[in-house]
């Protein structure tokens, strides 16, 4: 727990036109642990979390006040180089959305946009990918079949692989296991368990036990405020706040 | 009970009405293809397709404007691909959807609504006279070129906003740039629909013909270079049948320019299928 500070949010607010999503949101979060988000649809996990990579960018009419610091630098200032940001914050999507094109091609994508052009370098990229992402047993035949003929949880680890392509530093995770299976969604959280003794991992769940299970810090949202934050077993088993037990018990969302 | 026979039989006119209407344009095309075909056949031959005109037409075969219907397909796709993709590219990833791109995008709508005829006017005061080009391969792919951009660019925007949101947000988000997005996922992605687009445009262009006489002019001889005049399969066709030279000969032009816009309409439809099976399989 006494891991250096990776991701430091201060005052952060967030306005889709004159909708806030987000309210003087402030958070720390530590290198190499996982980090679960949770709370009732809409409350603004999706936007917080795009708020770290930037990809919020995208969507018209946003104002964005506030301090996210990464290794203590400001990813909002003016001299932050996006195209970095994204390589050292990777993100999986809540569906899969592999690309239209092979195994291989969708693993190397990003070290290729990213300049490799070595296809020695590339193969060890991919293989070190898949294999780190619990898939290379799985696909290490079909590298060249189109990615979109695996099955929906592998294509989900499929895309996990695509961001370790590019190593990024944090990992976001936005409900990666919902369009999944148990087995499936077994697998990747056991996956998360491995990953974070290298990445931060924030991941948002709508699954509890998935939050205890995986998580060693939690935080929940409620309607763009951070409500409560701290240590998962804190949160689960003495709650701060009426509201996060609440929730928690199921009483409400 | 009442009421539902009611409606069965409401239904039932309306389907009767469906159906006549498909089977008249159904009809409508076999008459004319079938006329055309069964007039036109018996002139074809290897010799009509690999001889030059001799009498005006009269005798011979159309190998010229088989070259130069090649030639200006080529010109004029090599100048309205480049433009037309482009400006969809623009509209459809770079552009803020706003007033401005809805004005480019009703331009475009009203410019494919203009008859070809006007365009070759057009062509013929401003290539051919003002910039001096006459009439010429070069004038004749510009003014066609023209006359298909606006299917170029409705297509291929089309088929860009049809490529999931999910593929461009996966890799901006792996830390690629706009343009990296739009080359390496969204343009491969798209490029079944944007290839159907300029399918349809080569039929276009093969069938076009008011917007060449003025442009492309009608010297029956293979264009030697992008300057010279060059005469089409769909000018011929128009010379011989209405300067009387050769109704046979006519016919079986007409049969040739028929079985190439054919052969490209359903290469179209085609890609367009298997454009479609993809999207549904990737959704
Ligand atoms: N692109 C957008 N434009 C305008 N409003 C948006 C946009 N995206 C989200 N919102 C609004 O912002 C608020 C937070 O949305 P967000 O997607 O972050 O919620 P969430 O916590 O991820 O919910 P869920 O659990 O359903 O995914 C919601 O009120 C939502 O309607
Ligand atoms: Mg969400």
């Amino acid at each position: 727990m006494e891991n250096a500070v990776k991701i430091s949010v201060k005052n952060l607010n967030l306005y889709y036109g004159d909708l806030q999503a987000l309210k003087e949101v402030n958070i720390e979060i530590s290198e190499n642990s996982v980090t679960a988000l949770i709370g009732p649809s809409g409350c603004g996990k999706s936007t917080f979390l795009k708020t770290l990579n930037r990809m919020n960018d995208l969507i018209p009419n946003t104002k964005i006040t506030g301090e996210v610091l990464l290794d203590g630098n400001d990813i909002y200032a003016g001299d932050c180089d996006v195209i970095e940001l994204r390589k050292n914050i990777g993100m999986v999507f809540q569906k899969p959305n592999p690309f239209p094109m092979s195994v291989f091609d969708n693993v190397a994508y990003g070290p290729r946009v990213h300049g490799e052009r070595n296809k020695r370098a590339l193969q060890e990229t991919v293989e070190r990918s898949l294999k780190a992402a619990a898939l290379w047993d799985e696909v290490k035949d079909r590298l060249s079949k189109p990615a979109l003929g695996l099955s929906g949880g592998q294509q989900q680890r499929l895309c996990i692989a695509r961001v370790l392509a590019v190593q990024p530093e944090v990992v976001l995770m936005d409900e990666p296991t919902s369009s999944l299976d148990p087995i499936s969604t077994g697998k990747i959280e056991d996956l998360m368990d491995e990953l974070k003794k290298k990445y931060t991992i924030i991941i948002v769940t709508h699954n509890m036990q998935q939050a205890a299970r995986i998580s060693e810090r939690t935080a929940f949202f409620l309607l763009g405020d951070l409500i409560e934050e701290g240590d998962t077993i804190d949160i689960f088993k003495t709650p701060r706040d009426k509201r996060t037990e609440d929730y928690i018990t199921g009483r409400f969302g | 009970m009442q009421r539902s026979t009611r409606k069965k039989a409401v239904q039932g006119v309306a389907f009767s009405f469906l159906w006549i209407g498909a089977i008249i344009t159904i009809v409508v095309l076999l008459v004319i293809v079938g006329y055309i075909l069964y007039q036109g056949v018996p002139g074809l031959s290897w010799e009509f397709l690999t001889q030059s005109p001799k009498a005006g037409g009269k005798e011979g075969g159309i190998l010229p404007m088989l070259v130069n219907t090649i030639f200006l397909v080529i010109a004029s796709l090599a100048i309205a691909i480049p433009v037309g993709v482009l400006s969809a590219v623009f509209l459809a990833e770079y552009a803020k959807q706003g007033r401005i791109v809805r004005l480019i995008r009703s331009a475009a709508e009203n410019l494919a609504g203009i008859p070809s005829i006007i365009f070759g006017l057009f062509g013929f005061i401003f290539f051919g006279k003002i910039l001096g080009l006459g009439w010429s391969l070069l004038n004749g792919a510009l003014t066609a070129a023209i006359v298909v951009l606006p299917t170029i660019m409705r297509t291929s925007e089309e088929a860009l906003l049809a490529v999931p949101q999910s593929y461009r947000e996966g890799s901006l988000s792996l830390g690629a740039t706009r343009w990296q997005t739009v080359t390496r996922v969204v343009l491969p992605a798209a490029s079944p629909g944007i290839l159907a687009g300029l399918m349809l445009s080569m039929g276009r262009i093969v069938g076009e013909t008011a917007a060449l006489i003025f442009t492309l002019g009608s010297a029956d001889r293979i264009a030697q270079s992008l300057m010279d005049s060059a005469r089409p399969l769909s000018v011929h066709l128009y010379i011989l049948a209405h300067e009387g030279i050769s109704t046979p000969k006519a016919f079986s032009t007409a049969t040739v320019l028929i079985i190439l816009v054919l052969i490209l309409n359903l290469t179209a439809a085609f890609l367009v299928s298997r454009a479609n099976k993809n999207r549904k399989t990737k959704g």
